[in-house]
């Protein structure tokens, strides 16, 4: 039989307000332990929450960019359970009616765009962070009552390469809304996992285990195929698959279980008495509403239709926003109509640099001007592609522009050809097999030849001038 | 003069006049003290029976209250949070717990230059219960007779207004305990209307009944200390953005075309004869003042007990659930984490407590929450429908504070449900969030004072005090004090 996987993914986005979502502390990443803590957010006896305007007007902002309901009634609800890093072994919460419900994320799968649906999303207080020393084990409550909005997918997800995609498109949306910064790192995007499998074709969901311990991305990807192919291995021999949480191991590359259903812990879900129900005015949400910038979606079609660019360029240069106003910032101020060379350029060799230094592409010191200056050297042929890797590679250490390095580095390139007829003797004196091969036919092998002459000219050579040379020269002779 | 007798506006106007200083007050609070508290045991922590210093916070007179209580002493219910000061709710668990803030009404009090006795008074633990037995300090007194429970569970707070060991008291009201024990020891209690005072400090027993009011010898102290805590705190998203007025212009008004409710469920079996020949006495009273009386329904009265205690035990098994010894109180130590918790709570929380979290945390597990919880705040509407309807037409609703006067020490402490229905006339309002006073109004045989209770619609503290007064200058029964 054929199986597919129904995959759902619980997401919690830690909200970027200036305090906590029931009291006035800071919330700054990285302050001392314990010290944005006070009586409402330790869980004091005879404290009492009072909801943050910002909290909410960030989890309505989100909703209506995924496409969602807001609810017009809302209240929030205490969840009970006991872990020292919950102050008050309850965790304000929202049961029943979430601030947003019903909507849905497009993201593209295979060059097709596919609906997931968004359940609903739900503001909460975030728990603080043990740190575990020793024989001790340490609270740090500066997390603590910081908010989190929990978005939860409908089970539409059917790979693990999609629930990849949805993460990086539910990432870059709420990133363009100004309302978290989703680092997985910092903790201010935190994923689990719901996955079974089911006969292709059927409706009914199998039974589920849910992923926790999710650091990344990939470990969300990697952890959903373990577990595809662990529920395939119990169907194949015949066993149960029984219901239970399960932890990640990235070292091991496998899930152990944690907890099954029978061990499941009954909440005691009740409404928050210190927080009255509440409405949300239908013009509140309309002015939210016109708050939301362009999304990436749309970002996205636009630079097809603006720049030209490929939808695969366009959806590599929407992924962050930063990435978008950076990259738009240089299509824009390139002169001429067609951007293709800007685009890659940026995706590119710019980067690449950004990866080699663990930065952001729009971190890379390259102004608009430079990158033209450097785009317009090699399109003159003045320097070549290779050389002009060097320029940027110089240009982002050194802050110096593009013709000075050129010049200092003399990497101008040499177009002339008698400058070049020296090299190329000796490189088809060297390599007699393959000026063999080429004169047999293999006409590919010319490319090695004009490798190693563009290597005795420490890469200045003109290759397109040096192929044209080689081939006259070897064809005719 | 024995200062400690008088009433707090008694004092004020001495104070004004310099024929008194807050000193002089001070200093016959602790000669009374020294006489009387070995009996009552209203105080708990008290080192050598005495007062302690007065709060180190000098009088802060600020705002629209500023001087209202100047140099009048006020003592706290030990389930309010003083910062810096010992705030135990008189339970094992919470044994040295100093709470780094003040309440709300504490920081009210400063402001309208009230003296915050450094001594917190007497209650049920957390106050689970009518008698102040339930205290791990052992039971309070009641002044008109020792062997007597003051009611509860602010019982301590009642008890030292009674004994004239202090000026004022603050106490908490949940499903009466300040009309109780204020009925109990012949003194005036209230409970305001839910949301009209803060509860910022105030250590949750049920979130959605609690509320903070004031203990006090007559009506007019009680009007004063009202308006002092009174009004909208940012701090408790359930308090009320609406004006606090002056509630002494209710004072010495008649009561003249005031219609009055008399709710015949209120009047059935279980009340004590002599409690209800007393009441019909002072409904009498209230007639021949100029007020009208009905007997009016409210037809769910015999659901307010069940929906009470569920909808307060569910409440408490959540507000409870952070005495867990990882922060503050006590911690039984455990080699695992989950035994550390088991053996807290265990040797933390006495029989009272243990009852209520294992009620409210039945009355809320998955499966039980829809026949339980939820069809409790379904009858709790009900009730509350039944009091609107009322005061569609009348102004306030006259019943008996307590269907008995108060009981032995010991005498219903192994029975929870006859401890329960002592709350009986009380719980309704909580359930409604209507105000709601005792005020005395006779004595028993055997000399033991009996409450009337006044019920007022949603803020409307006004009427209440109005008739509470009329009737007040009219009997003079709060001028007979316990002989101790």
């Amino acid at each position: 039989m054929e199986y597919e996987p129904v995959i759902g993914l619980e997401v919690h986005v830690q909200l970027e307000t200036r305090t906590k979502v029931f009291c006035g502390c800071l919330t700054d990443f990285g302050a001392e332990p314990n010290t944005q803590v006070c009586p409402v957010c330790l869980g004091f006896p005879g404290s009492l929450p009072v909801l943050n305007k910002t909290a909410l007007e960030y989890s309505i902002k989100v909703g209506l960019a995924l496409n969602c309901a807001i609810q017009g009634f809302t209240k929030f609800d205490r969840k009970h359970y006991y872990y020292p890093d919950l102050p008050k072994n309850i965790q304000i919460s929202q049961y029943d009616l979430p601030i947003a419900k019903d909507g849905y994320l497009d993201i593209g799968v295979n060059g097709q765009t596919k609906r997931i649906g968004i359940r609903r999303a739900h503001l909460e207080e975030d728990a603080g962070k043990l740190i575990h020393r020793g024989n001790a084990s340490l609270v740090d409550y500066n997390r603590t009552g910081q908010p989190l909005l929990e978005i939860v997918s409908e089970p539409d997800i059917s790979a693990p390469e999609e629930a990849y995609e949805y993460l990086t498109d539910l990432k870059s949306v709420v990133e363009y809304l100004d309302v978290s910064d989703c680092d997985m790192e910092k903790g201010s995007l935190r994923c689990d996992a719901n996955i079974s499998v089911r006969p292709r074709g059927t409706k009914e969901l199998g039974t589920k285990s849910e992923i926790k311990n999710l650091n990344s991305f990939k470990a969300v990807r990697d952890a959903l195929q373990y577990e595809i192919n662990r529920h395939l291995e119990l169907k194949a021999a015949g066993e149960q698959i029984v219901q239970e949480t399960r932890l990640w191991d990235e070292k091991e590359t496998k899930t152990l279980s944690m907890r099954s259903k029978e061990e499941a812990k009954d909440y005691r879900y009740f409404p928050e008495p210190d927080l009255p129900p509440f409405t949300i005015d239908k013009s509140r949400i309309g002015e939210i509403r016109k708050t939301i910038p362009e999304l990436p979606k749309e970002k996205m079609r636009r630079f097809m239709k603006d720049y030209g660019l490929t939808l695969y360029d366009a959806r590599l240069l929407v992924i962050s926003k930063n990435t978008s106003l950076y990259a738009e910032e240089r299509l824009k101020a390139f002169p001429s109509k067609d951007k293709k060379p800007v685009a890659n350029w940026l995706i590119g060799p710019m980067a690449q640099e950004a990866n080699s230094r663990n930065k952001e592409l729009a971190d890379i010191p390259v102004s608009p001007a430079a990158l033209n200056e450097i785009i317009g050297l090699v399109e003159s042929g003045q320097i070549s592609n290779l050389a002009a890797k060097t320029v940027l590679t110089e240009m982002i250490d050194s802050g110096k522009n593009a013709g000075t390095i050129v010049r200092e580095k003399n990497l101008v390139q040499i177009s002339d050809e008698s400058a070049l007829a020296t090299e190329m003797e000796a490189v088809i004196k060297e390599n007699p097999k393959v000026v063999g091969d080429f004169k047999a036919g293999k006409e590919n092998s010319i490319m090695f030849l004009v490798g190693q002459v563009m290597k005795r000219t420490k890469g200045k050579a003109n290759p397109k001038i040096v192929r044209d040379m080689l081939k006259r020269r070897l064809t005719d002779a | 003069m024995d200062l400690h007798r008088l009433t707090a506006h008694e004092l004020s106007d001495r104070l004004k006049k310099k024929e008194a200083t807050p000193e002089d007050i001070f200093s016959s609070l602790q000669k009374r003290l020294a006489e009387t508290e070995g009996k009552v045991k209203a105080f708990v922590r008290l080192a050598d029976g005495r007062l302690g210093q007065i709060r180190r916070t000098p009088p802060q007179l600020h705002g629209r209250n500023a001087g209202l209580l100047s140099g009048i002493p006020v003592c706290i219910k030990d389930n309010i949070c003083t910062e810096g000061l010992a705030t135990e709710c008189c339970s094992r668990i919470l044994a040295g717990f100093k709470p780094p803030y003040d309440a709300t009404v504490i920081r009210r009090l400063h402001e309208a230059g009230a003296l915050v006795l450094d001594a917190k008074t007497n209650m049920d633990e957390f106050a689970f219960g009518s008698s102040t037995e339930n205290s791990c300090f052992g039971p309070t007194h009641n002044p008109w007779d020792l062997d007597r429970v003051p009611g509860g569970s602010s019982g301590g707070s009642a008890a030292a207004v009674a004994a004239d060991e202090t000026i004022l008291a603050v106490g908490s009201d949940t499903g009466g305990s300040i009309r109780q024990p204020a009925s109990f020891c012949g003194v005036v209690g209230m409970k305001p209307t839910y949301g009209r005072v803060s509860r910022y400090g105030l250590i949750a027993f049920a979130s959605s009944l609690d509320q903070i009011g004031p203990f006090a010898k007559d009506v007019h102290d009680c009007a004063l200390l009202l308006e002092a805590i009174a009004g909208h705190d940012p701090m408790d998203s359930t308090s009320a953005d609406i004006p606090v007025p002056d509630y002494t212009k209710s004072l010495g008004k008649d009561i003249k075309n005031i219609r009055i409710g008399i709710p015949r469920e209120y009047f059935v079996e279980g009340m004590d004869p002599e409690v209800k020949t007393i009441v019909t006495e002072a409904i009498e009273k209230l007639k021949s003042l100029g007020a009208s009386t009905h007997e009016v329904t409210l037809a769910h009265t015999q659901y307010a007990v069940p929906v009470y205690y569920i909808v307060a035990t569910a409440e408490a098994s959540s507000n409870l659930a952070r005495f867990d010894g990882v922060q503050y109180g006590l911690r039984v130590k455990a080699s695992r984490m989950i035994d550390m918790y088991k053996r807290t709570r265990g040797e933390g929380f006495g029989a009272e407590a243990k009852r209520r979290i294992l009620l409210g945390t039945f009355a809320l597990s998955h499966g039980y929450y829809d026949a339980y919880y939820l069809r409790a705040l379904k009858v709790r509407t009900l009730i509350k429908n039944d009091f609107d309807k009322i005061f569609k037409q009348f102004d306030c609703i006259v019943t008996p504070t307590s269907p008995t006067p108060a009981f032995t020490i010991g005498e219903r402490a192994q029975d929870p449900l006859q401890m329960y229905l002592s709350d009986i006339y009380t719980i309704s309002a909580n359930l409604a969030g209507i105000p709601g006073i005792s005020v005395p109004c006779g004595f028993t045989k055997k000399k033991l004072p009996v409450g009337l209770q006044i019920l007022g619609k949603p803020f409307d503290e006004e009427t209440l005090i109005r008739t509470a007064h009329a009737y007040e200058q009219k009997t003079r029964w709060n001028k007979t004090r316990p002989s101790l």
